[in-house]
């Protein structure tokens, strides 16, 4: 129907993903005659699959709430803002990261943090949308966020299962905004139990039989329809190709953590998250693109330090089995991890305890990607004074340089679907963070 | 038992539990007490299952209801809208001609029953519904079917959800001080009366009070900041709402500089409309106006803050003199020589009926034209009659271009790219995913699923917080993105809880097994899943197909293979398309 509707070759849940070979052993298989346009529309598959590119990816650590730059990346302790927060010594002299990041603190060298992210959004929803996606809320169009940018912009090789995907999703998961919903996140919830919906306790001759009379009623829907009705606007059989290579699939076991060593399993911490770390860096290594995983609780308008010191207990051994895992498989400088929230939360402490929204200086972690590793840029008042911080980056400036470091220019526009083009991110690279 | 009388041969006939209830029929009261607790239960089963069987089985019987539905003439309901279909269908030949298109055929009755219940309840007619629809002559159908779709309090439900996206999105909004499931019921009573548009207009914009107690406030502190709850209702945010969802202009893209694509609008122009909302202040009772209070604003390059004062950005001649400073705004967004804002309820109007807007985007019509002459006519017709918005659906329903077939009566010349844009052939759209999950749950039950029963109610009231909308992918506000479908789309229904919940072995739940048990023959049992679901009758290909399926060697039982039907049936493309 949509004639600007955007797939580009090789792009997440496109046509040109399922695999022919697949299709066509189906198809034998199960007698799936009405399935066999699609399968010529996949000719093109073998053209379109890239040579000899470097696989780019990003697991994005989502920390739900606004975590408090205080008591995580950015502590004073000591200070006026402080209310009694240590910090603890890390592998990089001179940079200090709060108590209950010993693990993460071994791993320093590896990680630069950026302590002077600033945002105009203070409101959950709209402090979300403006962290994922790099644009602020704006009712003419839905921006895509960083994954579905990847997806859309670097072509891939075949594969089975969706290559972006959303690890414990909250409320407001990464989606694909412009480039179509084809675009969003793929979710999934604890990966302790199986994916939900994919499994099929079916017999096999049942299914197929199945199968073989959707084949009667799709084709009598077809009667008088464009003979190219699938492929061009309802993509509803090649999704249905899809999704049933997927349920096939042997890569779904990325998904099940435990498969995994229990040593390793251990060293992410026996919670969601852990796994949901863990499940990660399996998917990846299945080529998978962007990986959203969140963690959720970091609200804390009352009892603010022991609430995130809780969370902190979960987020830092994962975060370090995260960066140990990828540095052993070499994976480290193809992949870009990130990890951070819609904001930060206030110097000053609340009659309850707690910290309020503070979009003006919080902070980020980047790892991996090629980012020299070992370095905190930008920083926050220790007395809570000055409101604007050292050396400022904007929250679109972090798209930029994230698209920067995978090859992807952030200016590239891109028609949207209202006709408006749009560049990928407005924001400028910064070069202090990526180097060159 | 008196049942035992009535119950047709071919339920009796059907299975066990059935002939327990009649084997017992005739039992004294003293040796029923001495029933084994596990025979009462047979006797309460079986009873069920004859009442069930016998409901069923008048909806199963081919011959339409004895009794005729209560049809009052259509000429009697509503007079004068016929003429007016006739210059939009006239309007539309002559854009058919100039462009050398052939318009499709009109679509089967029941394919508009279809087409016409998804717009305006979001979900498919019952079994119930289509026989009492074949009952009423050819002639007065559709109009005798918007009658009742009218009177049915999922009409203004449904309808509800829809404006309420417009006017106040699909955020949760802030915490306490919103409260959007009240603005939704406060439409929906509102719309049951078919209240003039303009008038439910005028109380938003001009809304005072508690959140509670007067649900339209709620169009107003949705755009509350709540991290700034002191700073009150964001005069930006109301001013987006207002020029968008009402007046079908975009100016909020003036926000922060003047238009960089045209030289129509100025800066000043969103920020004078913003300064109508600059007295609405919170207070203890609730919203409430501080007159003396004026919007301070700092423009793109000038040196400081000045004070902006309250103007509308066109058609200053219709803003009254007089009044406090919202009466004044909605006042001139509804008057009625004030075009873009009907224009604007008949594009939307459009859009709810079929799915796609009659001018994109849909909220950013040139004021100026050029403009389809169907919108024109439309909107004129609309202000003339008050902004009744029921008679308005009933004009665009009753054009010969929206009762048009989206397919071709001939296999060898499809439908062609050129008809449906061009109206000449209804256009082929996903379905939004309330409309799925509303489809599946009254596929599954033989009678109407109405604004009373708990299952409707909770996927429309709340489809927002819904699991099967959630994983199908809630579309939020960009309403006709015309993208087609996803993966997680087919997963969810090829393996997800809600359809296998709905088909699976459950004679008292589900329609696939009952329409297994008390269907006389195969043959009906695959029309009747045929009309339930997809709301037609099998092709003779289909029903021959399917019923050979029922009648085949399998060791699968019976009830298996009616899911297995139901199954493939809601997989279909045809189900998740309005078409």
């Amino acid at each position: 129907m949509n004639p600007t509707n955007p797939t580009p070759e090789g792009a997440c849940g496109t046509p040109d993903h399922i695999s022919r070979r697949t299709l066509l052993r189906l198809g034998g298989a199960v007698g799936l005659a009405w399935l066999t346009p699609v399968s010529r529309l996949l000719a093109r598959e073998a053209e379109a699959a890239p040579k000899g590119r470097p696989a780019r990816s990003v697991i994005i650590l989502w920390m739900a709430g606004g975590p408090s730059q205080l008591e995580t990346f950015d502590p004073h302790p000591g200070s006026k803002t402080a209310f009694g927060t240590r910090s603890i010594r890390t592998a990089v002299p001179g940079i200090g990261l709060a108590e209950g990041f010993g693990h993460l603190a071994e791993v320093m060298g590896d990680v630069t943090l950026v302590r002077s992210v600033v945002s105009k959004e203070a409101d959950h929803e709209r402090a979300v949308y403006n962290m994922k996606t790099g644009y602020r809320p704006n009712p003419t169009v839905v921006h895509p966020s960083i994954g579905a940018i990847v997806c859309h912009e670097l072509a891939d090789a075949d594969m089975d299962i969706p290559r972006h995907i959303s690890i414990l999703p909250d409320q407001w998961p990464a989606r694909g905004g412009y480039f179509g919903a084809q675009f969003d996140a793929f979710q999934v919830q604890d990966p302790r139990g199986p994916v939900q919906d994919v499994a099929n306790p079916l017999a096999r001759e049942r299914q197929e039989r199945r199968m073989k009379d959707l084949g009667v009623v799709e084709a009598s829907f077809g009667r008088g329809r464009p003979a190219d009705l699938d492929g061009a606007t309802t993509l509803h059989q090649v999704t249905m190709a899809r999704a049933l290579r997927l349920m096939g699939s042997d890569q779904l076991k990325a998904f099940d953590v435990q498969q995994a060593p229990a040593s390793q399993r251990a060293a992410y911490g026996d919670t969601p998250f852990g796994r949901g770390c863990l499940a990660a860096l399996r998917l990846l290594e299945k080529g998978v693109r962007c990986v959203e995983v969140t963690l959720d609780g970091w609200d804390t308008h009352v009892n603010n330090h022991k609430l995130q010191g809780a969370r902190v207990g979960i987020l830092d051994p994962a975060f370090a089995a995260l960066i140990r895992d990828l540095k052993e498989r070499g994976l480290m400088d193809s992949t870009l991890v990130l990890c951070g929230g819609e904001f930060g939360r206030t110097p000053q402490l609340n009659p309850l305890g707690g910290r309020d929204h503070w979009p003006s200086g919080f902070s980020v972690a980047l790892a991996g990607g090629g980012i020299r590793g070992g370095r905190a840029l930008g920083g926050t008042d220790p007395e809570g004074g000055k409101k604007e911080p050292r050396d400022p980056v904007t929250v679109q400036d972090i798209h930029a340089s994230i698209l920067h470091t995978l090859g992807i220019n952030p200016a590239k526009e891109i028609k949207t679907p209202v006709g408006r083009p749009l560049a990928l991110s407005d924001g400028n690279v910064v070069r202090e963070l990526v180097g060159g | 038992m008196p049942c035992q009388e009535t119950v047709p041969d071919h339920i009796l006939m059907a299975d066990a539990p059935a002939r327990a209830t009649v084997s017992s029929g005739g039992m004294r009261p003293a040796q029923r007490e001495r029933m084994m607790p596990w025979v009462r239960n047979a006797v309460f089963v079986g009873c069920c299952l004859v009442v069930a069987g016998m409901v069923a089985g008048r909806l199963l019987r081919r011959a339409p209801f004895r009794e005729p539905p209560p049809v009052t003439s259509p000429a009697q309901q509503v007079a004068g809208f016929q003429p007016v279909s006739e210059r939009v269908d006239a309007a539309q030949a002559g854009e058919w001609n100039g462009a050398g298109v052939t318009p499709a055929s009109r679509a089967p009755d029941l394919v508009l029953a279809r087409r016409l219940s998804l717009a305006l309840t979001g979900t498919i007619p019952s079994l119930e519904e289509i026989r009492a629809f074949e009952a009423v002559r050819p002639e007065d159908r559709v109009q005798w079917w918007l009658s009742h779709l009218f009177e049915d309090r999922r009409y203004s439900d449904y309808l509800a959800e829809r404006l309420a996206r417009i006017s106040v999105g699909v955020e949760n909004g802030p915490f306490i001080v919103y409260r959007r499931h009240r603005l939704v019921s406060w439409l929906s009573d509102e719309l049951r009366k078919n209240r003039p548009y303009d008038r439910l207009v005028r109380d938003l914009i001009t809304a005072e009070g508690i959140w509670t107690t007067k649900p339209q406030v709620n169009f107003v502190t949705v755009t509350i900041d709540q991290n700034n709850k002191e700073e009150g209702p964001d005069e930006q945010k109301l001013a987006a709402r207002v020029s968008r969802a009402f007046l079908g202009v975009r100016i909020d893209c003036v926000q922060c500089h003047d238009d960089m694509f045209g030289d129509r609008w100025k800066q000043k122009d969103f920020h004078q409309l913003a300064a109508f909302f600059a007295g609405a202040e919170m207070s203890m009772t609730g919203v409430r106006d501080d007159a003396a209070k004026p919007y301070e604003f700092r423009y793109l390059r000038k040196p400081g803050k000045e004070i902006v004062p309250p103007r509308v950005p066109f058609h200053p001649e219709l803003l009254p003199e007089e009044g406090p400073l919202r009466q004044r705004l909605a006042a001139w967004v509804t008057h009625p020589d004030n075009l873009p804002f009907a224009r604007t309820l008949v594009n939307r109007v459009w859009a709810l009926l079929y799915n796609r807007p009659l001018h994109q985007p849909i909220d950013d019509i040139p004021l100026d034209g050029p403009f389809p002459p169907a919108l024109q006519i439309l909107s004129e017709d609309l202000v003339r009659n008050g902004y009744d918005i029921r008679r308005l659906i009933r004009v665009i329903a009753s054009t010969r271009g929206f009762q048009l077939d989206s397919r071709s009566e001939d296999p060898d010349h499809p439908v062609a790219v050129e008809q449906q844009k061009l109206w000449a052939a209804f256009p082929l759209t996903r379905l939004r995913p309330e409309q799925v999950a509303g489809a599946i749950l009254q596929s599954a039950s033989l009678r109407t699923l109405d604004g009373d029963s708990p299952a409707f109610t909770r996927v429309l009231r709340f489809f927002q917080e819904n699991d099967f909308v959630k994983r199908f992918g809630d579309i939020g506000q960009d309403e006709f993105d015309g993208f087609g479908g996803t993966i997680p789309q087919r997963l969810v229904m090829m393996n997800g809880e809600l359809v296998r919940e709905r088909t699976k072995e459950n004679v008292f739940a589900n329609a696939a097994t009952r329409i297994g048990v008390v269907a006389p023959d195969d043959d009906t049992a695959v029309e009747t899943a045929y009309l339930a679901t997809l709301t037609r009758r099998p092709t003779p290909v289909e029903q021959r197909h399917f019923a050979g399926r029922l009648r085949e060697g399998l060791t699968l039982k019976r009830s298996g293979r009616m899911e297995d039907l139901y199954w493939t049936l809601l997989n279909s493309t045809e189900f998740s398309w309005n078409h």
